[in-house]
């Protein structure tokens, strides 16, 4: 039973307009989506919330708790303001995606998977983007950020709030 | 179907086309190893141990997912299939522990066995193997992660099977973790499977952990007692002691599955609560004894109630009640015997209050459907069942039939039962409104096939439609459509009135009728285990508070204030009787406090006899360890009185001699009343439906909880910790109890006129509204009685 | 929006747009270089669905996925004239490491996939499509949403198209970060809302794919290629004209993505059967004018080329074949000779094991097994041992499996063995030379490979 509401009306009704994309009877479709509103609207899936999405969707909780552990994009702790993810993968690999990642910790004085004690910042390694012929490079938050150099990045990193 | 020939490992096969590999080779004894594929569940073809080498084909193919074709070759043996499936073997063993000798698996462990076949004395594996944390999953299964091959078998057994996703596969790759959401517990009423399902030491039994070693053990084919369907189980002893009971592969009974209540019931049997010594009551103590002292004792206080009757009532200050999982021989001697003292009190159906319909009953209550076919049904509809948790098994094949054959399946009960199938309608309804949802179909049906209905049930149908798909299904489904009346229904004041408006509609559409009796009852009936003429029944005798004068009681296996759904009035009864003589396996504190002679029984482990199941299959049961104690079968104790009492006919000396007599010939399941009678008024003020009643009193909807309703299944530890189990609560609708200004947590009292049970409230909604909900079963419940109009206040 | 595009090096206007195109993006663009063209003249003349089909497998045009299967004949396996729902799908979801060619036709080109795959639609009797993109392709699913609004409110997309009569519903659906959403039964379980396991075939997608109906699955840029096709360079329907772009078996033009150690990253539409140097070179060569070493030609799972080998060879799918490789999704991975192979492998397999969704046993247990060797040996701490155990491994995942992840995960390392095997060599040996020189020290372990079990 839904007995406590853990979504704004917002939310909501956007994943109302992901369940319109498939047949009545297909709601888990949206299951994806819905994970990926909700964490867009809490900064990442905590187990109740989990349970939440699995409740507006319809589905037993841990087909929920399936698609949130097996899919890398979702967060089950919490994370900085901004996610930074590198890709270290063989095309940036090869154009110096390691002095990247040094720069990157070193500056934000965290590694892999930890967030900067003010919370701004989580530093994340991804596999391949799609954006080889830019590497190396970076994702923060629904962005892009290609041919990455230190200077670049300082200037990527100052521009955020 | 076309058939085709294949060639397997040089044998020419017949097999249907586009059937799987493994099903052609499992059929003609090639064996194939497998870890993921199992007949009843879908293909996964995950494990990939079942390669095999198939010409022309580029690489090797999975047996269990690889339809057959005309002329393909196989080889499942060649160097080619054997490479394969040693690849996939050392893969599955260089994460698994390699610790056989301490795991519960050890010795039935389908991976260990392969191993010995397909896999290497010696691992290239130098890297640290994995290891995963292992949950409490409930009292009935444990769980050993690490050892978990991810065959996914269990997770496949709950949604496909069972029909609750509560195992899942969380996690990614290696990473990839069969577990429950937030290690939350298994809670299906069939969960005991994935333990048979799980080819390694993942998943084991709880209770029987570590308590023996697979080849140490005996086997022994016994009968489930807690159902009608006489389920094959197989029971594991170990030095005389029963140690696990499995299930027996039955395709026209029980398949391979068990429900947990008929797998884990046998821990009672081991339970400290055992009578194990003849007792006997000396003025207000109880003293042990030995057979003949206690059995004088007993007949001494029989005789002395006989005597003190004259002419044609000798006898009839005695009634016999007997336990609805009782054996057929039983059931036979305990009668026997009561009858032969002159009385005609005889029954088992403690759970019963409307007997109106006794002298038109059929032989015994039974399943015009066999058991094999609930799967192929096209339309079932449920009157006062709720039969996932009163036959799992059954529910399990309905669930299929749904699935599979789109089994369109309509309810009409108290509570919107939580099934493990779909159905099309289900109406909530409560009292008298059940058997107005029900007649309210009869007469759909009556002008769907412009048939007359009956004036009585004219009566009482509503003008208010209701459903509007359910009479139209049973039409369209004929003789292929069922009516259940199941416990709910035969437990209501007005039983005899809902069976003869489905009978009606059944005689009406051709759809077959079954009513699904308690435990062994359909032997019960047949071993006239139930009041003739002249005798009462259990509500009568039993009933009132002792005003219908019984002075004797001979109980055997049942403890009718729990047992029955009056207990308040039962007690009362029982307490007033001059003498109580009780045969069972148990003792307890009540019982002690009404009876006079206590004479320990065997549990149906370890006693032989005759149960009948609703199909009218005789099935015996043998012995699988001795009786604990001094304790001996029913049979033997009830023959043995019987020659104490001096009476004709007790002179068998086996089992045998007791089941011969009986007349077993014809027992065709037919469950048709001898002629059709209604009893259409909704009598007496407490029967009246709901929404007539003055708003602050409720109807109170009885029921058994499927592991209190017998006195083995209140011993048996683990499930007495199941979910299925929870403490007495009192139900309300949401609705209802924001009516009443109560709210869910609120101490409450649920009063009527013959008592009162101070409860935990629960909000339900899937309960009717202007209801409430209070089990029977329960101490702290019998002085509910059965009044069915109740008031429920808060308790500050 | 503005969208860079200095990715694209060389368009040929079938799927990539050239630079002459102002805001190639727009509806209006892609309709003044004859976008929608094909689609108008199909719905308005009924063109028969198996006319389309045949110019289809005339044009050569093959899977530009991975697989290579000619899109002509996938599209005649639909069941057309069956009654029930059938879907069209196309594959987004770009995971191969070094592939970035959809994310560039999905940004620049948007309305040339939505042409083909209402076109695939008609043609297969389909009237609902989704587009699978990966889930971080933010970007692109943002230019795809307006440019199917803009498709929507010309009436190329939705009902009654162009009062043909035919319906056509095409959405977008966002992956959430898992490469084996690429493999196509994973995407539909995917996007079925299920984890992204690939299921077992058959049965085949085109009779049982989405919701157990008919599909079929196309990647991004063989859809994206049907309506120039169809254009046939200003005659309706010369596919011939595509075909003839291309050589034998390997029709037409196609984007390859070169990366890694060259002065020109980016994507490149070319004519199929270009030999490797001429594509060398129009990346500007290696970078730093250091010597080609190694090339992967097709995306990381297929096997890499050594310097002499895929000199001699065309980018094309029996060129490619011949000399050891593939096509596979035409990523064009570029290794000068300062790479360490050893350290290439580890990042490749350790990619593998992150990506296995988990449910065949091979592939699940052997790409950890692979990952940790390799990443033994990289680390200093193999054997020579280690290297059989490693091929070994390898061969035991190949074919085994549901999908081809497995063999993903096994061809690299089989190709980095038979080409460099000595680099993995000279890792163990140089190793193996120390612990002999420290064999005599107490405490030292005999077997390296002991000590540090799982050192990273
Ligand atoms: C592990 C794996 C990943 C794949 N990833 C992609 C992908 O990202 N994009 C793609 O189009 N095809 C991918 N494929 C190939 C698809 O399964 C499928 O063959 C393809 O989408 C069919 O389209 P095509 O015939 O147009 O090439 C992948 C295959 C495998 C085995
Ligand atoms: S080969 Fe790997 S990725 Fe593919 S289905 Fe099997 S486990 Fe999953
Ligand atoms: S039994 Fe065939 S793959 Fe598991």
């Amino acid at each position: 039973m839904l007995d406590k509401v853990l979504l704004s009306d917002a939310s909501l009704q956007e994943i109302d307009n992901e369940l319109d994309k498939y047949p009545k009877d297909r709601r888990q479709s949206a299951l994806l989506a819905a994970l990926r509103i909700a964490q867009e609207e809490h900064n990442w899936l905590s187990d109740e919330l989990i349970e939440y999405v699995a409740e507006v969707i319809g589905v037993p909780p841990v087909r929920a708790f399936e698609v949130a552990t097996f899919y890398s994009m979702y967060d089950l702790k919490p994370v900085g303001r901004h996610k930074i993810n590198v890709c270290t993968n063989i095309s940036c690999m090869l154009r110096g995606c390691d002095q990247i990642v040094n720069y990157l910790q070193n500056k934000l004085g965290i590694g892999f998977g930890e967030t900067t004690a003010d919370g701004k910042f989580t530093l994340k390694e991804v596999e391949c983007l799609a954006a080889c012929a830019g590497a190396p490079m970076m994702q923060i938050g629904r962005d892009y950020y290609e041919n990455l150099s230190p200077e670049k990045i300082d200037t990527i990193l100052q521009a955020l709030p | 179907m076309t058939t085709v020939t294949i060639e397997v490992d040089g044998k020419s096969l017949p097999a249907q086309a586009g059937e799987m590999l493994i099903c052609v080779t499992d059929r003609n004894d090639i064996y194939i190893p497998r870890f993921c594929y199992h007949e009843k569940l879908s293909i996964a073809a995950n494990c990939r141990m079942c390669l095999v080498e198939v010409e022309n084909a580029p690489k090797p193919m999975p047996a269990c997912a690889t339809p057959v074709m005309d002329g393909m070759k196989v080889f499942t043996r060649s160097k080619y299939a054997q490479t394969a499936q040693q690849g996939t073997m050392e893969f599955l063993l260089i994460n698994h522990p390699l610790d056989c000798p301490v795991c519960d698996q050890g010795g039935e462990c389908p991976l260990q066995d392969q191993a010995m076949d397909y896999g290497s004395d010696d691992s290239r594996f130098l890297e640290k193997k994995r290891s995963l944390p292992s949950h409490d999953i409930g009292p009935l299964i444990a769980t050993e992660m690490t050892r978990c091959i991810h065959c996914t078998r269990c997770v496949r057994f709950g949604e496909e099977v069972a029909g609750v996703v509560e195992l899942g596969a969380p996690g990614r790759g290696e990473h990839m973790q069969i577990g429950t959401f937030l290690n939350r517990s298994i809670d299906s009423e069939v969960s005991g499977n994935m333990i048979d399902l799980c080819p390694v030491g993942a998943l084991t039994s709880k209770p029987y952990r570590f308590a023996a070693r697979s080849w140490e053990l005996q086997n022994h084919p016994g009968i489930s007692p807690h159902d009608c369907l006489g389920t094959n189980i197989n029971i594991q002893t170990l030095r005389d002691q029963v140690e696990r009971v499995l299930p027996i592969d039955n395709p026209e009974i029980n398949q391979c599955w068990l429900a947990d209540r008929d797998r884990y019931s046998y821990e009672a049997v081991n339970s400290e609560q055992r009578l194990t010594q003849p007792m006997i009551k000396d003025g207000r103590k109880w003293r042990e004894v030995d057979w003949e002292t206690a059995i004088n004792h007993a007949t001494a206080g029989i005789t002395t109630v006989l005597n003190s009757g004259s002419g044609n009532d000798i006898g009839k200050g005695i009634g016999g009640l007997a336990a609805a999982s009782s054996t057929l021989e039983e059931f036979y001697l305990l009668q026997k015997l009561i009858r032969n003292m002159g009385s005609d009190n005889v029954d088992h159906r403690l759970q019963q209050c409307d007997f109106r319909d006794d002298n038109i009953a059929p032989r015994f209550p039974a399943s015009e459907i066999q058991i094999q076919h609930y799967n192929n049904l096209a339309a079932v509809l449920l009157v006062g069942s709720n039969i996932r948790k009163e036959q799992p098994l059954l529910a399990l094949r309905l669930r299929d039939g749904c699935n599979k054959k789109g089994t369109k399946i309509s309810a009409i009960n108290p509570v919107d039962f939580d099934f493990n199938f779909d159905t099309v309608e289900s109406d909530v309804a409560a009292g008298g409104q059940m058997v107005r949802s029900l007649a309210t179909q009869a007469a759909h049906v009556a002008q769907i096939k412009s048939a007359e209905l009956p004036f009585d049930i004219k009566k009482i149908a509503d003008s208010n439609p209701g459903f509007e798909q359910t009479a139209n299904n049973l039409v369209a489904a004929g003789e292929n459509g069922l009516i259940i009346i199941g416990a709910l229904a035969q437990q209501h004041t007005d039983a005899s009135l809902l069976k003869a408006i489905s009978q009606w509609i059944c005689d009406t559409t051709g759809c077959k009728l079954a009513v699904l009796g308690c435990a062994n009852s359909a032997a019960g009936w047949i071993a006239q285990c139930v009041p003739g003429d002249n005798g009462m029944n259990a509500g009568q005798m039993l009933g009132q508070n002792g005003s219908a004068g019984l002075r004797c009681f001979i109980l055997l296996g049942t403890e009718p204030e729990l047992d029955s759904i009056d207990g308040k009035s039962a007690l009362a009864t029982l307490n007033k009787a001059e003498f109580v003589v009780q045969i069972s396996a148990f003792k307890s504190a009540s019982v002690m406090k009404y009876a006079d002679v206590l004479l320990p029984m065997a549990a149906f482990t370890e006693s032989a006899g005759t149960y009948i199941n609703c199909e009218g299959r005789i099935q015996n049961a043998k012995v699988a360890v001795t009786p604990k104690g001094e304790a001996r079968p029913g049979w033997k104790i009830l023959r043995v009185m019987g020659n104490f009492l001096e009476l004709n006919g007790f002179e068998q000396i086996t089992i045998d001699d007791v089941t011969e007599e009986i007349n077993l010939t014809d027992i065709t399941p037919s469950c048709r009343l001898v002629e059709l009678q209604f009893h259409p008024t909704l009598s007496s003020g407490e029967k009246s439906t709901p929404d007539l009643m003055e708003s602050d009193s409720l109807i109170r909807v009885v029921d058994m909880p499927m592991y209190r309703a017998e006195v083995t299944l209140r011993h048996a530890r683990a499930l007495q910790q199941t979910a299925d189990n929870p403490p007495p609560a009192a139900g309300l609708n949401p609705a209802t109890a924001s009516r009443l200004q109560l709210n869910d947590g609120n101490r409450v009292k649920v009063q009527n006129q013959s008592g009162s049970a101070t409860l935990e409230l629960r909000t339900n909604d899937r309960l009717a509204e202007n209801c409430v909900y209070v089990p029977a079963g329960f101490m702290e419940t019998t002085d509910l009685g059965r009044h069915v109009r109740v008031t429920v206040k808060k308790i500050e | 929006m503005e969208i860079e595009f200095n990715t694209v090096r060389k368009a040929y206007n079938v799927c990539l747009p050239d630079s002459s195109r102002d805001q190639p993006w727009t509806l209006k663009s892609y309709q003044a270089n004859g976008g929608y063209q094909a689609l108008e003249k199909i719905l308005r003349e009924k063109t028969p669905a198996s006319e389309i089909i045949e110019a289809l497998k005339a044009s050569n045009l093959r899977g530009r996925g991975g697989a290579g299967f000619p899109v002509g004949v996938k599209w005649s396996f639909m069941p057309r004239d069956a009654d029930g729902q059938k879907y069209v799908i196309c594959n987004s979801d770009e995971g191969e490491p070094g592939t970035c060619k959809d994310r560039d036709i999905l940004r620049l080109n948007p309305h040339a996939l939505i042409e083909g795959m209402t076109i695939g639609g008609y043609v297969m009797g389909a009237t609902v499509g989704y587009n699978y993109m990966r889930g971080e392709f933010w970007q692109p699913y943002e230019v795809m949403e307006r440019a199917m609004k803009e498709a929507r409110q010309a009436g190329y997309l939705g009902h009654n198209l162009l009062d043909s009569g035919f319906d056509f519903n095409l959405y977008s659906h966002l992956g959430a970060g898992a490469y084996i959403c690429g493999e196509e039964t994973a995407l539909l379980n995917s996007l079925e809302g299920l984890k992204g396991e690939p299921r077992f075939k058959p049965p085949f997608p085109a009779t049982f794919g989405l919701y157990g109906k008919p599909t079929t699955i196309n990647n991004t840029e063989s859809f994206a290629s049907v309506p120039a096709i169809l254009r046939g360079n200003g005659k309706w329907m010369n596919s011939q004209w595509f075909k003839d772009l291309g050589v034998e078996n390997s029709g037409g033009v196609k984007v390859f993505s070169v990366t890694g150690h060259v002065k020109l990253p980016g994507n490149y539409e070319i004519k199929m059967g270009t030999p490797f140097s001429e594509l060398l070179k129009m990346a500007g060569g290696v970078w730093k004018g250091r010597k080609l070493k190694a090339v992967i030609p097709g995306g990381s799972s297929v096997p890499v080329m050594p310097a002499i080998n895929i000199m001699k060879a065309n980018m094309d799918y029996d060129s490619l074949q011949q000399n050891g490789s593939a096509v596979g999704a035409g990523s064009v991975i570029i290794m000068d000779e300062t790479t360490d192979m050893v350290k290439v492998l580890e990042r490749i397999s350790c990619f593998y094991f992150e990506e296995s969704c988990g449910q065949c046993t091979p592939c699940r247990e052997g790409t950890g097994w692979l990952y940790r060797i390799i990443r033994r040996i990289n680390n200093g701490h193999g054997t020579m041992a280690d290297l059989d155990t490693l091929l070994d491994v390898a061969n035991r995942i190949e074919g085994r499996t549901i999908c081809a992840l497995g063999d993903a995960a096994a061809w690299p390392v089989q190709s980095f063995l038979k080409h460099f095997g000595h680099e993995f060599e000279a890792k163990v040996m140089a190793m193996d030379g120390l612990y002999a020189a420290s064999a005599g020290r107490a405490g030292a372990a005999a077997n390296p490979a002991n000590a540090t079990a799982d050192s990273a």
